[in-house]
């Protein structure tokens, strides 16, 4: 196990004035054992700073060092690290047990040794019994424990995780969060995963880095990022539905985005007044989209109270405490 | 289809079947041919079903000797050399073919390019157009009527590259980023990883480039002055090179079976992945 | 070097898309490369670039004095009388064949594509001429056509035609030709088979909902999506007729009668070798590999459009 530090690490694809810089000094330390999760849209260079850091891409600037080594000029073999992969990566022609000894098979470890490692990986993650077969015989979910024994057999000091839920249904997603989650409660192994999915940040992550455009927004406990998003884009990218950002409001000074969430708003006989467009009926609670001057607004009230109509007249008032302002022209917090 | 028509069902399989009885007639008749004797072969209208000569036939072919072969040198040795040819061209485009691309697609090196469409090139010269002076570098070589005369020359196409490559193309980039991370060196990388996934590949590669080795006859007849070097359809024109009248009909057809034998053997039974490697690599 | 490896490679070219290259070695692809660049810069650049110098030289009969001819051979070429004939005949011969072989296996694969029982009896019965070498179907149909014990110069005879393919310039060019297009028969209807098949079954089922009868079915709606298969078979065919038949040739009608049925590569071969002409063959060679480029351009053209199609 070991800690990842990043520093000033720059992404440059091509050369000179054609050169694009996808990624400007980005710093970032990751400590021993503690599960990061890459959060970001598409696009936003979150898969480029991971696949730097196994060894896949090229680091244009800048520093990368896994525990005390810098692992810059490392093969991503020697960097004793391992990968799971969107698409799995499982090699067709190989049975599961033959994928997951593929590694150990090159570093010329024992028959024994590679079986008992196997056979304790496919015990933690369930697949004694599949153990022969081939991917293609495997479902989505099972192929994915594979990629995760394969990962796990290795025994490395950092797992990097692909966006390795992406292409799995929804409930296996569920429950493969459930399981990465409880694979890191034992093993304890130093993780840096990435997604495009807020939701899985937000189960998952210890930390989460937030990321857009190559840039880190933030970089924080899932509370802290809930609570306290450092800009507006953070601010709307985490929770759903998204925090509610208005450019004006009662009371609101100029120059200023205020943000408040939708559950944080709450009936009240006074306070802002809105009027409902559509109400979404979620069966627990109801999303209550509204407009408040030429603003629009999201509220989620619980099921219990009436349902308001469209077109009906409502009065919210903000809780106390749960107010955030932006800066309207950085999107910075203040 | 979609109409039920009995007529149209009729016509179309008439129409197939006259077809199919077009194409295979002559096939068909060199079998017959072959097992008849001499005379019987010599007398028109000839016999169009089987006689009992068959077995004399082709035991007389085979081993170059009994009445009528006339010092000729037995077909065995001659099937034998279009098997070694065959084999050797197959495999050994194969080989170097599945090397050429690998190192076309997985790495980057300077002139990757200018290689690429090196290669390309020699799609525009076919033997039959650098006959002369081909041979010259081969006699150079000191490698008339030789087998390697006889094949190396035919190994380096840019089809089996340019198929091999394509198929390389398909594999996804994670599967070699994971043995990268798993360790393997490139060569490892192919020989653990791309090698068993390109087995159809190279399959339908096989039956193609078998059936080419197999029937060369402008090369060898070039290549091999020595009546040992024959591959059997050089063999089997030499037969038919005289007089009609002098041509020997029955042990001619048992020749020309002997020599369509092999690739309809292989195109029959290995049809699914002849017929994907003809097709499926058009698109 | 055949047709199919043409078409299969022109193909293959178009789909470029590089991969993100994975392995990093300065010395290995150059080992990996190896091979083939060794062949083909010994047997296939040196000798054409061979060919293009001997082309412009002229050495006697010996082979012993050298001299330079400038395009001499090319000028004698055009002159002579004999290679602008075979070059009249290699086009009567590769227009015949191109069109029986394509028209005849677009019919016989507009039929099979309509059946399911019996697909794999017919299918594997065409095929087989493919395995046939072009020498061996050139002898079968030396049979059926000898004018002493041939079936069919023998039913020829019965209506009145004295067959004898060695003497009758046309009888001579009807055979090669027979010969070719029964063995390009397979190759031609495979393409088509497939070519039928991956036309999608509901654009069928639309036009016959519509109302159009089997006939108006294949005018309008199957023989223009064949267009790409059916050009491309064009060229190949062309190419096959010109290169892949020499085979046929050399065991039927040697050229003959006289130099009527001698093709150009047939021409080029006898020049060369037989008739010790290196700097006329040399030249003719040239011509050729010119004509395949050709070709080959058209080919690469068209095929870019067709992906785009």
């Amino acid at each position: 196990m070991a800690s990842i530090t990043l520093t000033h690490i720059q992404k440059t694809y091509g050369q000179g004035a054609k050169g694009n810089t996808v990624i400007q000094d980005f710093n970032a330390e990751i400590k021993d054992g503690e599960f990061v999760v890459i959060v970001g849209p598409s696009g936003c260079g979150k898969s480029t700073l991971l696949r730097m850091v196994a060894g896949l891409e090229e680091i244009s600037k800048g520093e990368i060092a896994i525990g005390n080594r810098v692992v810059n000029q490392i093969e991503p073999a020697d960097r004793d690290i391992a990968m799971v992969f969107q698409n799995y990566a499982l090699y067709p022609h190989m049975s599961v047990f033959d994928n997951m000894a593929y590694g150990l098979k090159i570093a010329n470890k024992s028959a024994e040794e590679i079986k008992t490692r196997v056979d304790k990986a496919a015990g933690i993650l369930e697949l004694g019994h599949l153990l022969q077969r081939k991917p293609r015989e495997l479902s989505g979910g099972q192929r994915q424990r594979v990629a995760m024994g394969r990962a796990i057999v290795r025994q490395p000091q950092v797992f990097l995780f692909d966006e390795p839920l992406s292409n799995l249904d929804a409930k296996l997603r569920a429950q493969t969060r459930l399981e990465i989650q409880k694979l890191h409660r034992e093993l304890g192994i130093t993780s840096l995963f990435v997604t495009h999915d807020q939701v899985e940040a937000m189960t998952l992550a210890q930390r989460m880095i937030v990321m857009n455009g190559g840039v880190m927004e933030q970089f924080g406990t899932p509370e802290e990022v809930y609570n306290r998003p450092a800009s507006t884009f953070v601010a709307s990218f985490i929770g759903s539905p998204p925090m509610n950002l208005l450019k004006q409001a009662p009371g609101l000074p100029a120059g200023q985005i205020l943000g408040i969430r939708p559950e944080h708003l709450e009936l009240s006989s006074t306070g802002w007044e809105m009027k409902v467009d559509t109400v979404e009926l979620l069966g627990a609670e109801r999303l209550v989209h509204a407009h408040l001057g030429t603003e629009t607004l999201t509220l989620r009230l619980d099921a219990s109270l009436t349902a308001p109509t469209a077109g009906q007249i409502l009065h919210a008032t903000p809780k106390e405490g749960c107010l955030h302002h932006f800066n309207a022209e950085t999107g910075k917090r203040l | 289809m979609i109409e039920r028509n009995r007529w149209l069902n009729l016509v179309t399989h008439l129409v197939l079947c006259i077809g199919v009885v077009v194409i295979v007639f002559p096939i068909y008749l060199a079998l017959v041919g072959s097992t008849h004797s001499a005379q019987e072969m010599a007398q028109s209208p000839i016999p169009i079903w089987f006689g009992s000569e068959g077995f004399t036939n082709f035991k007389t072919i085979l081993m170059g000797e009994g009445e009528g072969v006339r010092n000729q040198l037995p077909v065995s040795r001659m099937m034998w050399v279009s098997l070694v040819t065959a084999l050797c061209i197959a495999f050994g485009k194969i080989s170097i073919s599945l090397l050429s691309a690998f190192a076309i697609v997985y790495f980057q090196f300077p002139f990757r390019k200018t290689v690429f469409w090196g290669i390309f090139i020699t799609l525009m010269l076919p033997v039959e157009v650098r006959i002369a002076p081909t041979y010259k570098v081969i006699a150079d070589f000191g490698m008339v009527n030789s087998f390697a005369g006889l094949t190396i020359p035919l190994i380096a196409s840019a089809t089996a590259t340019f198929l091999f490559r394509q198929f390389f193309l398909t594999v996804p980039d994670e599967l070699a980023e994971a043995a990268k991370m798993d360790g393997a060196k490139p060569m490892r990388f192919f020989w653990d990883v791309l090698i068993p996934l390109s087995k159809t590949s190279m399959a339908a590669l096989f039956v193609i480039q078998f059936i080419y080795g197999w029937n060369q006859y402008l090369w060898p007849l070039l290549m091999s002055t020595e009546e040992r070097m024959y591959p059997i359809v050089m063999g089997i024109r030499n037969m038919t090179a005289g007089a009609d009248s002098q041509v020997q009909w029955n042990l001619a057809m048992a020749t020309a079976i002997l020599a369509l034998l092999p690739p309809a053997l292989v195109v029959v039974l290995m049809q699914k992945w002849f017929i994907k490697g003809l097709v499926d690599t058009e698109k | 070097m055949g047709p199919d490896e043409i078409h299969i490679s022109l193909g293959l070219i178009i789909l470029n898309g590089d991969k993100k290259v994975i392995f990093k070695s300065k010395w290995l692809p150059w080992v990996l490369i190896a091979p083939q660049a060794v062949i083909i810069l010994a047997f296939f650049f040196w000798p054409a670039a061979q060919a293009l110098i001997q082309s412009f030289q002229q050495s006697d009969v010996f082979g012993t004095s050298v001299e330079w001819n400038g395009i001499e051979n090319f000028a004698s070429l055009w002159r002579d009388e004999t290679y602008l004939a075979s070059f009249k005949t290699t086009a009567i011969f590769s227009i015949l064949v191109a069109g029986l072989g394509i028209s005849l296996s677009l019919l016989l694969a507009f039929f099979a594509d309509r059946i399911t029982k019996g697909a794999w009896f017919y299918r594997t019965l065409l095929i087989l001429p493919y395995a046939v070498a072009p020498v061996v179907a050139g002898v079968l149909w030396l049979f059926l056509f000898s004018p002493s014990v041939g079936l069919a110069s023998y039913m020829l005879e019965k209506i009145g035609i004295q067959w004898n393919s060695l003497l009758n310039s046309n009888h001579a060019m009807t055979l090669i030709v027979i010969a070719s297009v029964w063995k390009q028969i397979s190759y031609n209807f495979l393409f088509f088979l497939a070519g039928f098949q991956s036309i999608p079954k509901s654009l069928i089922e639309a036009a016959a909902i519509d109302g159009a009868s089997v006939w108006k079915r294949f005018w309008t709606i199957q023989l223009p999506l064949l267009t790409p298969t059916t050009f491309f078979l064009l060229v190949v065919n062309t190419v096959y007729a010109f290169f892949d038949t020499f085979g046929i040739v050399d065991s039927t009608t040697r050229g003959g009668p006289g130099k009527d049925t001698a093709i150009l590569v047939y021409k080029v071969y006898f020049d060369g070798f037989k008739a010790m002409d290196l700097g006329g063959s040399a030249a003719q060679s040239v011509i050729l590999m010119a004509i395949v480029i050709c070709l080959t351009v058209i080919q690469f053209k068209y095929v870019e459009r067709k992906v785009n199609y």
